[in-house]
């Protein structure tokens, strides 16, 4: 198994080796959908190097053995892991991978965000602290390499060990994966629901976006618009427009900041209908694909071509058992007595 | 915590000083007593937004006559009987009565059942028996001859011994003219409840199915694509297409005088008059619809007032020269609903919603052709008969001196019209002085003036305790009454934007333009390409001029209302309801609708200066 896969390589299925993001981005790129490039380094990847840690000092069987209501011992583990994640040699391969397959996405140092991408469903639904260390804006293969290693090293926050000891995890099958895409300069970015957040309609497509990147949106920074389209009709039922009073933006050297929004872009809708209408057809798309609704981020380049950054299944409203609304009638105008009142 | 707010009672409402007379005139049945401060009533602006004439108030009357009848005692809805009304200061308020003894719902529900149940299961046949029916009762009235009164009996009444004078006739035929707009109202109410009914049965499946549905999206399911109330646009359509084939489409142009040419094609030879013929045949029946809902006399048709249609036909004319197809696409309106239809199905989740869904939407596409389409016969054609015969009689009386003006008819009741015929029939068999001449002048003088200062006081939209919930069926449907819209209703006035007016969200969209505030039919001709229209009632006959408009803002309509399915059908941006807008949106004025939340923003304060 290779240190490296690319998006077109593989789908959903590859879930245990390129974990739950980067299982989704490939199945989205192989579907068609326009989603910026990237790899995943696999779990492959991170394996071989931590058996070259292993091979120095134990790791698995450290944390196997740790008191989770212990917080100093904890911290202390956990800052000596992390630290040897970040400092210790990589094995030539997996480096050399993982800078080649960089260097064919980025040829001219175009900047990438580097994202954990865990194998496990749990760890996936559990926005557990630690596990979706996303970085922003990463330039040259340094830092991105760097990046890696530090999304690896989330592994062994405080919160991600006490988690695993407490659900009994074992430290075995733990492994993580990493993506690395080509990052799209946002001219607006959000997410979007193909299923009501509120009331679990199926009926609707829910759209928030934001000036800039979409990490405003997600870390909650930024209130954003707020658009409910109808999935089959189109049309717009609801558009709160919200004050957006700042926005995320490449920062010179790397990374992301803050600006103020200047007082004319801060009211304006983030999204044109046209553009909005492009995103309802995006999201319908992919839940078509997946045959379940999709919460979905999504950014729209300079150019306003829509791009999708990352779908997951929703899961709130799907784990809900679907009564039936009316049972079948025998005879269908016993309905109406809903509405003439005779049936309290 | 502030005060419960809450609306005033029967009692607490006064009678505008100086009208008293003018009220006292109203019927005794309607007028507000005591007891009535013990009930819920509201203010029926959405079918009478202005102060009634006095002759006008038979609309309400016979309506509630007949709505009384089939709800309480022809098809025994369980929980709901008719509407009570009562007039003060012209205005028209209703109550609802309930049943709620149990004993009695359950004796009404087994009654329901097999007479409602019965009309669906025939709703066929007994709706094409209906237009069978409807169509016999306007030959009837079209059949009434004018009424005149020789100076002399011709010759011929001796001759055939006919044995009855001509002022016998008077009587006969005012009668029969009030009977059969009472027989209209009976025919009107025979399927209306029952079609609303199972339309609202399947709009709450979907509500519940779809919590973020819009009544959009359920409307354009049901929506039928035959109705007889898209003919008269249809009709309008043709004469545009006859012009151009005809060669005299030059002559209509949007600053045309409409008599001047009429009198023009006349002159113009074959070409023009050919059109003229064909303008005959579409105004018969076609152009019988009321510019407004019918229930004003003054709501005038097209066929009395060719403004409505004339204003439209420039825009067609220019249209087909350019080769634009301006054909209603009937069967790829058909195809999308379907497709509608089967899209909302498919995101069902179990396999019995998707078979109930099945019965309810296949019983909403039975019913639903009735619901589209008596108002074409009943509101419009018939209701025009009628106002225009009572005309007559004014003219008749007009020219005895018992008043100046045909129109001020208007201000007898439907009672005292008839004293006046008989005093006239009178007065011609006696071969006196009739005593109308010297009564009612001043009498007519007083209701006008109390008519002008009652639409200077605003009346409240509700009287009494507001109940926990509003459970009858008939107003629910016929007036989208809900708790909620009371509620929004106390606190009206307290918050939000001076610049801003809600209402319902008729069809979504986003245009600013500038506001054209059109007040009656007659200032159709000042709208302009591309502006909005705001006005007070708007009406599925004034669809010949959606082409033109950007939106459309109205003051009263709910988001079933004819005005807002024409909306959706035309694909225009439109916000009813709102209360307001003619009052508060100045002709002129920049103004921001958003169809799809139901606001409308006034943008400038200022009205934009007009181009010459």
């Amino acid at each position: 198994m290779s240190s490296v896969a690319w998006f077109k390589d593989v789908g959903i299925a590859d879930r245990p080796t390129v974990g739950g993001k980067g299982g989704s981005l490939g199945e989205l790129t192989q579907a068609g959908i326009a989603v910026p490039p990237g790899f995943v380094v696999t779990t492959s990847g991170f394996e071989t190097f931590l058996e070259a840690l292993e091979a120095r000092a134990p790791v698995r069987a450290r944390v196997a053995v740790l008191d989770p209501s212990d917080l100093g011992a904890a911290t202390k583990l956990s800052e000596e892991l992390r630290r040897r994640v970040i400092e210790e040699p990589m094995p030539a391969e997996v480096e050399q991978a993982i800078r080649a397959a960089y260097a064919e996405l980025s040829p001219n140092g175009e900047p990438v965000a580097v994202r954990s991408s865990a194998t496990t469903e749990d760890a996936e639904d559990a926005s557990f602290a630690g596990l979706q260390d996303t970085f922003l804006w990463v330039l040259g293969p340094d830092q991105m390499v760097a990046r890696v290693r530090e999304c690896w090293g989330s592994l062994y926050s405080i919160e991600s060990m006490t988690y695993r000891l407490k659900h009994a995890i074992p430290e075995e099958g733990v492994a993580m994966a990493v993506v690395v895409q080509r990052m799209v300069d946002a001219m607006c970015a959000g997410v979007m629901f193909t299923r009501s957040p509120t009331t679990g309609d199926k009926s609707v497509i829910t759209i928030e976006g934001a000036w800039g990147l979409g990490s405003a949106v997600v870390s909650g920074e930024v209130t954003p618009d707020r658009w409910v389209l109808g999935k089959i009709t189109g049309e717009i039922s609801v558009r709160d427009i919200s004050d957006k009073h700042a926005r995320q933006v490449p920062a010179e050297g790397g990374g992301i900041h803050e600006v103020a929004n200047e007082a004319a872009i801060a009211t304006q809708p983030c999204l044109t209908d046209e553009q909005l209408m492009a995103l309802r057809e995006v999201g319908r798309r992919i839940e078509r694909h997946y045959g379940k609704a999709q919460d979905i981020e999504w950014a729209l380049d300079q150019a306003g071509n829509v791009l999708l950054l990352q779908s997951r299944p929703e899961t709130v409203w799907s784990a809900k058992d679907a009564a039936p609304i009316a049972p079948v009638a025998a005879n269908p105008l016993s309905h109406v007595m809903n509405i003439f009142g005779g049936r309290k | 915590m502030s005060d419960p707010k809450s609306f005033p009672l029967p009692s607490d409402l006064t009678v505008v000083p100086g009208t008293e007379g003018a009220q006292a005139a109203y019927p005794y049945y309607t007028q507000f007593v005591p007891e009535d401060d013990g009930k819920f009533w509201f203010y029926n602006s959405m079918h009478f937004p202005e102060p009634m004439h006095h002759f006008d108030m038979i609309t309400a009357e016979a309506a509630y006559v007949a709505l009384g009848a089939f709800n309480t005692r022809v098809h025994v809805l369980p929980t709901a009987k008719g509407i009570e009304h009562r007039i003060i200061n012209g205005r028209v308020y209703i109550g609802g009565v309930a049943v709620t003894d149990p004993e009695e719902i359950a004796e009404r529900v087994g009654e329901f059942q097999q007479r409602a149940f019965y009309y669906y299961e025939h709703w066929e046949r007994l709706y094409d028996q209906w237009k069978v029916k409807m169509k016999a009762l306007i030959a009837d009235a079209q059949a009434l001859p004018r009424p005149v009164l020789p100076d002399y009996e011709p010759l011929e009444t001796v001759h055939s011994g006919k044995g009855i004078a001509s002022n016998h006739a008077l009587l006969d035929i005012y009668q029969k003219q009030i009977e059969g707009y009472h027989r209209m109202w009976h025919h009107h109410f025979e399927f209306l409840l029952l079609g609303y009914g199972a339309y609202m049965t399947f709009f709450d499946f979907c509500k519940k199915a779809f919590p973020e549905i819009s009544d959009q999206a359920i409307s354009r399911m049901v929506a039928g694509m035959e109705a007889e109330i898209f003919r008269p646009d249809e009709e309008v359509k043709r004469l545009a297409r006859r012009a151009v084939e005809l060669g005299v489409d030059r002559h209509f142009t949007d600053e045309m005088d409409i008599e001047t040419v009429l009198a023009e094609l006349d002159k113009v030879g074959n070409a023009g008059k050919e059109w003229l013929g064909e303008l005959e045949t579409s105004r018969n029946p076609w152009f019988n619809v009321s510019s407004g809902d019918g229930f004003y006399h003054y709501h005038r048709s097209w066929q009395d007032d060719l403004s409505m249609p004339f204003a439209a036909l420039p825009g067609y004319i220019e249209k087909i020269k350019a080769g634009t197809n301006i054909e209603r696409p009937t069967a790829q309106l058909i195809e999308e609903r379907n497709q509608l239809v089967s899209d909302y199905r498919e995101l069902l989740d179990t396999d019995e919603d998707r078979a109930t869904y099945d019965q309810l939407i296949g019983l909403a596409h039975r019913v639903f052709p009735y619901v589209e389409g008596h108002k074409f016969y009943c509101e419009h054609w018939y209701t025009n008969l009628f106002f225009n015969k009572i005309r007559e009689f004014g003219a008749l009386l007009r020219d005895h001196g018992f008043w100046e003006r045909e129109e001020d008819i208007f201000h007898l009741t439907q009672y005292e019209v008839e004293s006046a015929i008989i005093d006239l029939m009178l007065a011609w068999g006696v071969g006196s002085e009739p005593r109308g001449p010297s009564h009612w002048p001043a009498i007519v003088a007083q209701r006008a003036a109390a008519i002008e200062e009652w639409a200077k006081h605003p009346t409240s939209p509700a009287l009494g305790a507001v109940p926990d919930v509003i459970d009858d069926p008939a107003i629910v449907m016929l007036w989208g009454i809900t708790r909620e819209n009371l509620d929004s209703w106390l606190n009206e006035g307290s918050e939000g934007d001076p610049n801003e007016l809600k209402g319902f969200a008729a069809c979504s969209g986003v245009v600013e333009g500038t506001a054209r505030v059109v007040k009656s039919v007659a200032e159709i001709g000042r709208i302009r390409q591309g502006d909005i229209l705001v006005c007070q009632v708007t009406n599925p006959t004034w669809s010949p001029i959606f082409q033109k408009i950007g939106a459309a803002v109205s003051d009263i309509g709910g988001s079933m209302s004819h005005m807002a399915i024409v909306a959706r059908e035309y694909g225009l941006p439109a916000v009813v309801g709102t209360g307001s807008a003619t009052t508060r949106i100045k002709d002129g004025m920049r103004i921001r609708v958003d169809g799809g939340r139901g606001i409308v923003t006034i943008l400038e304060d200022e009205p934009v200066l007009e181009d010459a």
